[in-house]
């Protein structure tokens, strides 16, 4: 069986096309996780590298697309494991932003101070596009630290104890900053896309 | 043990609920204050709103090809 599997073969120079064409995608999505442009940059070479040197592995089961932003997450990852090990003094604007954001949407008795709206579905076909391109600028203007552990969570899907051990933090540490971070994209995207006037 | 259930205690514990399983007995604080809380009823849409549409983005992040490029 082995020896009369077909052959996947994949032409170099269409691959190099193609790697070329998603380069941008690549690029962005490490961004938005990195936060940081030389370590992204880092991340999308070295997934390039290990596509170029990869490719007679792929075996055309899976789009190509998944194939390489798979490779990507696992680079980004190698990344966000050699640089934010190290202890990051708690900002001390940190602790006031978050009582503002807490005072903006709770009265002091603990009710919400504003009613929260009715949420439409969306993702359907005709908004779709528009409303990923206010998502992710919503998530690019999270603090950078809580948009690290969130898009650790929303984007490399990796379990929350994981995410403690990689970036060796505490777990209450890591429901503070993800508990904020999903508190400020409800905001964003309240503010920018389900209570924004119609498009 | 204080009990949750001002709304900021239900609303933070939907939104923990997206990171860690909640206890039994947050489960049921969350269940019991619900019942009766339109706000928090609103606040537990959006959370699953919102879980929807990031698992789409990521799905098309992840699949979708749009080729050939323009």
């Amino acid at each position: 069986m082995m020896n009369t599997a077909p052959q996947t073969h994949i032409d170099m120079q269409e691959l190099a096309r193609r790697i070329d064409a998603l380069r941008p995608t690549l690029l962005r999505l490490a961004q938005l996780q990195l936060r940081n442009q030389a370590w992204a940059e880092d991340a999308v070479s070295e997934t390039v590298l290990a596509v170029l040197q990869g490719a007679q592995r792929f075996n055309g089961a899976s789009q190509l697309k998944t194939w390489i932003v798979g490779i990507l997450k696992h680079k980004v990852l190698d990344q966000l494991r050699q640089h934010m090990r190290e202890p990051v003094a708690a900002g001390a604007n940190d602790a006031g932003e978050e009582e503002d954001l807490d005072a903006l949407l709770y009265r002091s008795d603990g009710h919400f101070r504003d009613m929260p709206e009715h949420w439409a579905d969306p993702c359907s076909e005709l908004q779709r596009d528009q409303f990923f391109a206010v998502l992710e600028a919503c998530l690019e203007h999270l603090p950078n630290r809580q948009g690290r552990v969130f898009l650790m969570r929303e984007w490399l899907e990796i379990d929350s104890r994981v995410i403690c051990q990689e970036l060796d933090i505490a777990p209450t540490n890591l429901w503070i900053q993800l508990h904020r971070a999903r508190l400020r994209l409800r905001e964003c995207l309240q503010a920018n896309w389900f209570g924004a006037p119609p498009r | 043990m204080k009990i949750p259930n001002s709304c900021r205690d239900i609303s933070g514990l939907l939104l923990a609920r997206e990171d860690r399983s909640l206890s039994f007995g947050e489960r049921l604080a969350v269940r019991v204050h619900i019942l009766t809380c339109r706000a928090c009823q609103r606040f537990e849409r959006q959370t699953l709103v919102l879980r929807g549409a990031l698992r789409a983005w990521r799905e098309h992040q992840d699949h979708d090809d749009p080729e050939p490029p323009r």
